[in-house]
């Protein structure tokens, strides 16, 4: 092995547990699909279990991309690509990682607000939050309150993110919140926001738990909002 | 009074003023959430004159077409994708009419924005299909008599090509005028720089490059000053928005005041922009506000970041994204930058 660049040939099996996982990481960084699936069966082949798998090479690959993406080092093309080794990766380990009961980091209903049909933002976020261990239910563009009320009596996730490029559809994620509020389903859930034209005074003024400039901020903040929130319940 | 070519006019003036806001202007005339404004066009054709004139009597030399989202990409998704030619023509026309109408010249701006999708290989649209779709899109204009195709609101670099291909293969001697939204830590959503977005233009032969949209106008000044430094001579566009949008009482008002908006086109004057014009949340007031405060006005010292800032309100895309002040970036690193940041071992596989 001599890691060097000419060197075409890198046999991912001559590396050890410690070195495949980096190498994964940086394939991941590199969005090197086939390359990130066959280091996750050669994981899977020496006997570890998906659940490890999962967080040790890909969410931990993918809270590189992610730290660098917040950092302005990685641009949403980088992290597309990165999205789709880690998406390809998942494929493999999903079955078994039900099989085996594997723990989930949280479920969350994802939707970009009626009246907007821009989605760059949102799926970045969603996938993201896939990278990071999520489960996710995308709605899509342009969803009502309703829409959104309905999947959430349905899959009865941990967070509720809402995504909005245009000035004039943001204040409807106020009306989904209200919404939330009236069907008593708002305490449930943490109710995450983005979108270009909106800030933090923006959330607060509209009751949502938190805003998010970014895919990679909105991981970090879902997973310290539902951290803080197992821990009150702990203490309740 | 005729039409006149963009060409003629930039070597006769130091200075062009271009349009205001498209979207915010029409919701003031009752536009709903959620409807493009496209349909307009021939549902109350009288309202997008109305628009045009506005900015024509406020002073622009340069008005922009009610057809940003009007490609078979946008207007699919609300399920409108045939109309394509039909919209685009008819608003051509009506910004044409209105430009006839005046009594200096007036160009006008065939507006093509983003298809929203983002092309392969990161994403899914293939290069050769944004091309197909710029091209329905910019003939419709060009037969509705447009000057000037104007490619707007870009943030790939693959796109602004798709979609210069298209205009060169439809209207091979009509101008091309192409900015992009610096909204992410001083570059594009997709990482061009500035600089790049420079350097594109002059490569593809473009009339003017420049920054439109974004976040607000000082993050948009500090770009213009970036693209300005890259090469003096290339004709720089500048339309940032009236400040960032704020929620009032249930409602979303613009920073960005009137008298702003005059400081605002004074230093995009001195920065080295030579078409200034406004963006989202700018009314015919803003837009007038920067005639007055151009007109007469003998230009000054090139502006700093701190008198940016300290004129038009701090930077938004600061030192939290980059790790390093605005400023700081700007002064020193001039868009070579790429390949900063930490140092990461990178091993890549081949074959």
């Amino acid at each position: 092995m001599s890691g060097n660049e000419e060197d075409d040939d890198l046999d991912l099996r001559e590396l050890n547990d410690e070195e495949l996982v980096e190498q994964i990481q940086d394939d991941l960084y590199d969005g090197l699909k086939e390359e990130v699936v066959e280091g996750v069966e050669i994981l899977l082949e020496r006997g570890w279990e998906p659940y490890k798998v999962l967080t040790e090479a890909l969410v931990g690959g993918m809270k590189i991309v992610g730290d660098d993406f917040r950092d302005g080092i990685l641009f949403v093309p980088e992290v597309l690509l990165a999205a789709n080794a880690m998406k390809a990766g998942m494929e493999v380990l999903r079955p078994l990682l039900v099989e085996t009961g594997a723990p989930k980091a949280g479920k969350m209903v994802i939707a970009t607000v009626k009246g907007d049909i821009h989605d760059i933002g949102k799926n970045l976020v969603a996938m993201m939050m896939e990278g990071a261990g999520f489960e996710v239910i995308n709605l899509g563009i342009n969803t009502d309150a309703e829409e959104f009320l309905k999947a959430v009596e349905e899959h009865n996730p941990d967070i509720l993110g809402m995504s909005a490029l245009l000035t004039t559809t943001m204040p409807y994620m106020k009306t989904v919140i209200e919404e939330l509020e009236k069907a008593g389903r708002r305490d449930d859930l943490i109710v995450l926001v983005g979108g270009a034209p909106l800030n933090a005074d923006f959330a607060e003024a509209i009751g949502a738990d938190a805003y998010c400039r970014d895919a990679a901020v909105a991981v970090d903040t879902a997973k310290e909002l539902l951290k803080r929130r197992h821990n009150q319940r702990a203490d309740a | 009074m005729s039409r006149t070519d963009l060409r003629s006019l930039l070597s006769s003036r130091k200075w062009l003023l271009a349009d205001g806001a498209t979207g915010t202007n029409l919701f003031t005339m009752g536009l709903e959430s959620g409807e493009p404004p496209e349909f307009w066009t021939t549902g109350r054709p009288d309202d997008i004159r109305a628009l045009h004139q506005g900015f024509v009597d406020a002073g622009s030399d340069i008005i922009l077409t009610n057809t940003f989202g009007c490609n078979r990409h946008r207007l699919k998704l609300h399920k409108a994708e045939s109309r394509v030619p039909e919209l685009n023509e008819k608003a051509a026309r009506i910004a044409g009419d209105v430009a006839e109408a005046a009594d200096r010249p007036v160009v006008v701006a065939g507006s093509v924005g983003p298809t929203g999708e983002i092309f392969e290989p990161a994403g899914t649209l293939p290069y050769d299909e944004g091309v197909e779709a710029f091209a329905e899109q910019i003939a419709a204009l060009v037969a509705g008599g447009v000057d000037v195709i104007w490619i707007e609101t870009m943030s790939a670099e693959e796109e602004v090509r798709a979609a210069v291909e298209a205009a060169r293969r439809v209207a091979p001697d009509l101008p091309v005028v192409a900015t992009m939204s610096f909204d992410t830590a001083g570059r594009t959503m997709m990482g061009v720089t500035p600089v790049r977005c420079v350097e594109l233009g002059k490569e593809l032969g473009l009339d003017a490059v420049g920054s439109n949209c974004g976040t607000g106008a000082p993050d948009l000044l500090a770009g213009i000053l970036e693209m300005t430094s890259a090469d003096p001579d290339f004709v720089i566009v500048a339309k940032a928005n009236a400040g960032v949008p704020e929620f009032v009482d249930g409602e979303i008002h613009y920073s960005g005041t009137v008298e702003m908006a005059g400081a605002y086109a004074r230093m995009a004057l001195d920065a080295g922009a030579r078409i200034i014009g406004g963006c989202c949340g700018n009314t015919f007031e803003h837009v007038k506000a920067m005639h007055d405060a151009l007109v007469g006005y003998q230009g000054g010292p090139r502006p700093t970041i701190e008198q940016i800032t300290e004129k038009l309100g701090p930077l938004t895309q600061g030192g939290q994204k980059s790790g390093c002040a605005h400023g700081c970036a700007h002064g020193a690193g001039e868009g070579g930058t790429e390949g900063e940041g930490r140092p990461r071992r990178r091993r890549r596989r081949r074959g």
